[in-house]
C-alpha cells in the first residue's frame, strides 16, 4: 500500500503486526514500545523525521485504550500524571525543534538511529543489571509475590536508597503524593524527570516510556505497577500535543499511524491483563531484550542501507 | 480441573474476539482508509494547520472507537459462555 504522505509503500499487513506486538508490550509494560516500533518502521524505509512524528500520532490512540484498562484496574496516580504532563510538553517541544534543526542539515536519519541505538543499549543494560541485584536480594527483603488480581503495596528494588535520598531533597514547593506512597517529594524533580522524558520522545518519537518509566521507579520511587499506569495516563496528553506539534512541521504521515493502531487497541488490552500475573522484578527482567532487538533493526538497517 | 476448564474457555473466548475484531478492522482498513488517502494527502500539502487537527482528531476517535469495539466484543462472548 502507498502511503502518499511520507512517500513510501509498505504492507498494511506489516503495519497491523507491529501494532499489535508494540501494543502487547504498551499493556504490559506501560510504555508506548517505540523502541519497537520505531526501528520497525525505519527498517521498512520510513524517513526518521517521519517515524518520530508518526509514532507520537500512533501511541496516542494506544495508550487511551491501556490508560483507561490501567485505571480501572487502580494503576494510575492521576496527580502524578498531571504534573509530570506539564514537563513532558516542554521537553517534546525541545525534541521536535531538535529534529526541526537536523531536518535543515539534512542528517535526520543517522543522528536519531545512532541517538536511538545508544539509548536502547543504555536502558537494557543497566535494567538487566537492576533486576539482577534485586533477584540477589535476600528473600526476607522482598516483597511476596503477588497472586492474580492483587497488587503489591511496595516493590523490591537493590537500588530503592536512591528514590529516598531523592525524597529527602526538600526544594520548595514539595507534594504528597499518597496514590504512589510517596509522603514528599520536590516539584521540581517531578517536573525534571518529565522534562527529560519528553524531550526523548519529541526527539525519538513515541512516549519514550522506556526512560520515564524507569525514572518514575527509580528516581521517584513510585511502585512499577503505579509507574506503569499513570506513564500511560500521561503519554496521552503529551504525545497528543507531540502530535500537534510533529503534524504542523510536516514530520506525521496518520494512515500509517490508524493502520499501526488497529493491531495495537487489541495488543494493549492483552498487555494490560498481563501484568496482574507478574510481579515488578519479573516484569522488569523480562522487558530487558526488548530494547536490543530494536537497537539490532536500526543497526542492520544503517550499516546494510537494506529496507525489510 | 476446574481452573485449567476455566483458562480454555478464555483463551477460547480471546480468540473469537480476535477473529471477530479482525473482520470489522478488515472492513474498516478497506472502506474507510483507502478513501482517506488522497484527502489527507492534499490536506498536509495545503492546509498543514487543519491537517494537524484532523489527524489527531482521528487517532483520538480511533482509539476511543476500538475501545468500544473490544469491550463491547468482550462482553457479548461473556454473555454467550454464560
Amino acid at each position: 500500500m502507498d502511503f502518499l504522505i511520507s512517500g513510501t509503500h509498505i504492507s498494511p499487513v506489516y503495519l497491523m503486526v507491529v501494532g499489535f506486538l508494540v501494543g502487547i508490550l504498551g499493556g504490559f509494560f506501560g510504555v508506548g514500545g517505540s523502541f519497537l516500533a520505531g526501528p520497525a518502521l525505519f527498517a521498512v524505509g520510513v524517513p526518521m523525521n517521519f517515524v518520530v512524528g508518526t509514532d507520537l500520532a500512533h501511541i496516542v490512540g494506544k495508550s487511551i485504550v491501556a490508560a483507561k484498562r490501567h485505571r480501572i484496574l487502580g494503576n494510575v496516580d492521576i496527580k502524578l500524571g498531571l504534573i509530570m504532563v506539564v514537563g513532558t510538553i516542554l521537553g517534546v517541544e525541545t525534541g521536535a525543534q531538535i529534529i526541526q534543526q537536523l531536518k535543515r542539515h539534512r542528517n535526520v536519519d543517522e543522528v536519531v538511529a545512532i541517538a536511538f541505538v545508544i539509548v536502547l543499549l543504555g536502558i537494557s543494560a543497566f535494567i538487566a543489571w537492576e533486576s539482577w541485584q534485586t533477584s540477589k536480594m535476600p528473600k526476607a527483603k522482598r516483597p511476596a509475590r503477588p497472586r492474580a488480581g492483587r497488587k503489591p503495596k511496595q516493590d523490591a528494588s537493590a537500588i530503592a536508597y536512591v528514590a529516598k535520598y531523592v525524597h529527602r531533597l526538600h526544594l520548595p514547593p514539595t507534594v504528597s503524593l499518597p496514590h504512589s506512597g510517596i509522603e514528599r517529594i520536590s516539584l521540581w524533580t517531578i517536573l525534571l524527570v518529565a522534562y527529560v522524558g519528553g524531550v526523548f520522545s519529541g526527539f525519538m518519537g513515541g512516549g519514550a516510556g522506556y526512560v520515564r518509566m524507569p525514572a518514575m521507579v527509580y528516581l521517584l520511587g513510585v511502585p512499577t505497577h503505579v509507574a506503569v499506569g499513570t506513564d500511560l495516563f500521561e503519554v496521552v496528553i503529551s504525545a497528543g500535543y507531540g502530535t500537534l506539534t510533529h503534524a504542523l512541521k510536516g514530520n506525521v504521515d496518520i494512515l500509517i499511524a490508524l493502520v499501526m493502531h488497529t493491531g495495537a487497541a487489541i495488543g494493549a488490552q492483552i498487555g494490560a491483563m498481563l501484568t496482574q500475573y507478574f510481579h515488578g522484578t519479573r516484569i522488569r527482567m523480562a522487558f530487558v531484550p526488548l530494547p536490543l532487538l530494536g537497537a539490532a533493526l536500526i543497526v542492520y538497517s544503517l550499516i546494510t542501507g537494506h529496507r525489510l | 480441573m476446574a481452573r485449567r476448564s476455566k483458562e480454555t474457555a478464555s483463551i477460547g473466548s480471546f480468540l473469537v474476539e480476535l477473529v471477530t475484531y479482525a473482520v470489522f478492522v478488515f472492513a474498516y482498513f478497506f472502506l474507510v482508509l483507502n478513501f482517506l488517502g488522497h484527502w489527507l494527502k492534499h490536506l498536509f500539502d495545503q492546509q498543514r494547520t487543519l491537517y494537524a487537527v484532523v489527524a489527531l482528531a482521528l487517532i483520538v476517535v480511533q482509539g476511543i472507537a476500538l475501545e468500544m469495539l473490544t469491550t463491547a466484543l468482550w462482553k457479548l462472548i461473556r454473555r454467550w459462555e454464560k
